[in-house]
């Protein structure tokens, strides 16, 4: 069973569409939600915890639909918002705890989850001091804590590592994948960035404008793309001449050569080549695809002309009331 | 390391009770009602409320005291007139801690947390509104409660027949009441503590909520307190001094809270007038009455829309 799907979902604002016929569908485990800022990420999250109706469309969390069953939905989900939502004067353990009360957990129920949860976040004595004292980091977990108190099935995460430093930021995905791996809660984690999501999620949604623009598992994203990446200590030019020269497909690209694998002898080619100009082999690996080509390609093709996106899901004509983000919103 | 890699048991399913609706609006009345007394925050929350509480209590304290040493039953403040006696301490109250109910958790966009959750709307609302016109009551009625129990204790009935023997009318000075009479009075009183607890509560809160600013809340409640009351003093002693109007003058009365409260307390829960003026007869008593329930139905109604739309954010 899905634990997200949505039915042409569509909010529209007095000024912008928000979202725009949104239809996708996600199964359970760690799923990223991607788009520039403005994507309409956060609003799809607040229209699947039931918090507001949508201009048009359905959707289901958890099996459940958002329009009848929001109540049952909010039972079973925990919510981490994006902006800094933690009252200064409390301490981190007064507040899970209040949170906790908040989920219809007994009080000592409540106390024992509190500190369990506080503790797999990552504090520990600081937990009885204000909150007002905490660093970003330290925030975010309490952000976090408040979320998987009750012990939720799904967990929404808007844009945990918003203005960690790459140590924290580091933490917080190891955090989000130990919730999805250890935890055996599902999440939904939306960002900016995709690079940091290739590597905890098991699934990526990419939407942009509010339209869907592919909904894929992590591995299609990152499949091998047919390319080698080549790189000798000295002499680059000398064996991408030698290669040119034997009929393969090559060109230079910074310190590497990038190589279109025609075959198994592509591999000897290069094998051969390195040996007999006596180069130093660094590195030889099949090249990858990064989740950002996804992302940055249909924005350069649809640029200059209006034409028709690559790619199966292609959203519709309705973008262009907005702004274009742009590919800013991208690589890192 | 510690002991606390020692402990690291992994993570734990919670597959235990989850309580209803019910028990969540309980704990949120529980959870504002500490904190109008600034409970579950540090010590400095904890100043101005239970200062203002003290404050409160003093002055029943020395009638009562004063009551025992002259047995005077004039000595004993009267119930009804407490809250008016007291308004600014009420007031002062009623500004710093609504701002602690109503604005706190907009300010730190705490909202949005509950909401996520299953709570609902009115129900949160509710339990904010009821947390700080408990707290609210109990700050008026525990002194009206002391000056009560000190009555009883001094026993002003033993002396209804010298008090008789100085004489004095119905509404003379110096008539003690039976234990009954004296005893209707108080739960009179009592009742009139809860009409100034939900029209204070009223205004308090929705003033609050739509100042989130920390401070700009506080200046705002006791602004609305000062004016309101200023003016309509102004336009009572212009009305009964210049043009000799007591209609005016006690109708005037509808727009200062205290007063409004005490209009009830004087036309329909049969207390003397501790206000400066007062609209006349049953009627009187009942428009004000209306307009408090008004009070209370629209503060509720503009909180639940300012919370719903907080919620969203």
């Amino acid at each position: 069973m899905p634990i997200i799907a949505t039915q042409g979902l569509t909010m529209r604002f007095p000024r912008v569409t928000a979202l725009d016929d949104l239809t996708v569908s996600v199964e359970p485990g760690v799923v990223g939600l991607v788009g520039a800022n403005g994507a309409g990420k956060s609003t799809l999250i607040r229209i699947l915890l039931g918090l507001q109706p949508p201009s048009a469309g359905q959707a289901t969390v958890l099996g459940l639909d958002i329009a009848r069953e929001g109540v049952h939905i909010r039972e079973r989900v925990g919510f981490m918002p994006e902006y800094d939502c933690l009252p200064p004067d409390v301490s981190a353990t007064e507040f899970v705890v209040h949170m906790a009360r908040m989920c219809g957990l007994p009080s000592t129920a409540a106390r024992e989850r509190a500190a369990d949860i506080l503790r797999h976040v990552g504090l520990y004595e600081e937990r009885y001091r204000p909150i007002g004292g905490y660093s970003t980091g330290m925030k975010q977990r309490v952000k976090l804590a408040q979320a998987l108190v009750h012990d939720p099935q799904l967990v929404f995460l808007d844009e945990p590592t918003n203005g960690l430093d790459p140590a924290g930021r580091e933490e917080m995905l190891e955090l989000i994948r130990r919730i999805g791996a250890e935890f055996g809660i599902s999440v939904l984690v939306t960002s900016h960035l995709l690079g940091e999501l290739e590597r905890v999620c098991d699934h990526v949604v990419i939407i942009d404008g509010g339209t869907l623009l592919r909904s894929q598992a992590v591995e299609a994203y990152t499949a091998a793309s047919g390319l080698l990446t080549v790189e000798v200590e000295e002499g680059r030019d000398q064996l991408g001449q030698r290669l040119y020269d034997q009929g393969v497909a090559v060109h230079p690209e910074g310190r590497f050569l990038v190589v279109d694998i025609a075959g198994e002898e592509t591999y000897d080619l290069i094998r051969d080549g390195v040996a007999e100009l006596g180069l130093r082999l660094i590195r030889l690996e099949q090249r990858r695809h990064h989740i950002e080509e996804v992302f940055v390609a249909p924005q350069e093709i649809q640029m200059p002309s209006d034409a028709p996106l690559a790619g199966p899901p292609a959203p519709d004509a309705p973008r262009s009331e907005a702004p274009q983000p742009g590919p800013q919103g991208a690589p890192r | 390391m510690t002991t606390s890699t020692i402990h690291d048991i992994g993570y734990r399913h919670y597959d235990g009770r989850r309580l209803g609706r019910a028990y969540m609006v309980r704990s949120l009345y529980a959870h504002n009602l500490r904190a109008a007394f600034g409970l579950g925050r540090p010590a400095r929350a904890k100043v101005m409320p239970f200062l203002l509480c003290a404050v409160m209590l003093l002055p029943a304290a020395a009638s009562v005291a004063i009551l025992g040493f002259t047995k005077q039953p004039d000595a004993l403040i009267r119930y009804s007139s407490y809250a008016l006696i007291m308004q600014v301490v009420v007031a002062i109250f009623m500004a710093t801690q609504a701002p602690v109910i109503a604005s706190r958790e907009l300010r730190f966009h705490v909202v949005p947390l509950y909401f996520s959750r299953p709570v609902g709307h009115l129900d949160f609302v509710l339990a904010k509104f009821g947390a700080f016109a408990t707290a609210l009551f109990a700050m008026l009625a525990v002194p009206v409660t002391l000056l009560y129990v000190g009555a009883l204790v001094t026993r002003p009935d033993k002396m209804t027949p010298i008090v008789d023997e100085i004489g004095g009318g119905p509404d003379g000075p110096a008539k003690a009441d039976s234990l009954f009479d004296h005893t209707l009075h108080y739960l009179g009183g009592l009742a009139g503590c809860v009409l100034f607890a939900l029209v204070l509560a009223s205004i308090g809160l929705v003033i609050a909520a739509f100042t989130t600013r920390r401070g700009l809340g506080v200046a705002a409640v006791i602004a609305a307190y000062m004016l309101s009351s200023t003016i309509v003093v102004i336009i009572q002693g212009i009305a009964e001094a210049e043009a000799n109007n007591f209609t005016v003058s006690g109708w005037a009365g509808l727009f200062s809270p205290f007063n409004l409260v005490d209009i009830v307390q004087v036309r329909l829960l049969g207390a003397q007038l501790s206000a400066p003026a007062a609209p006349s007869g049953v009627t009187g008593g009942l428009v004000a009455l209306a307009v408090c329930c008004g009070l209370v139905a629209g503060s509720i109604a503009v909180l639940y829309r300012r919370f719903r739309k907080a919620g969203l954010s």
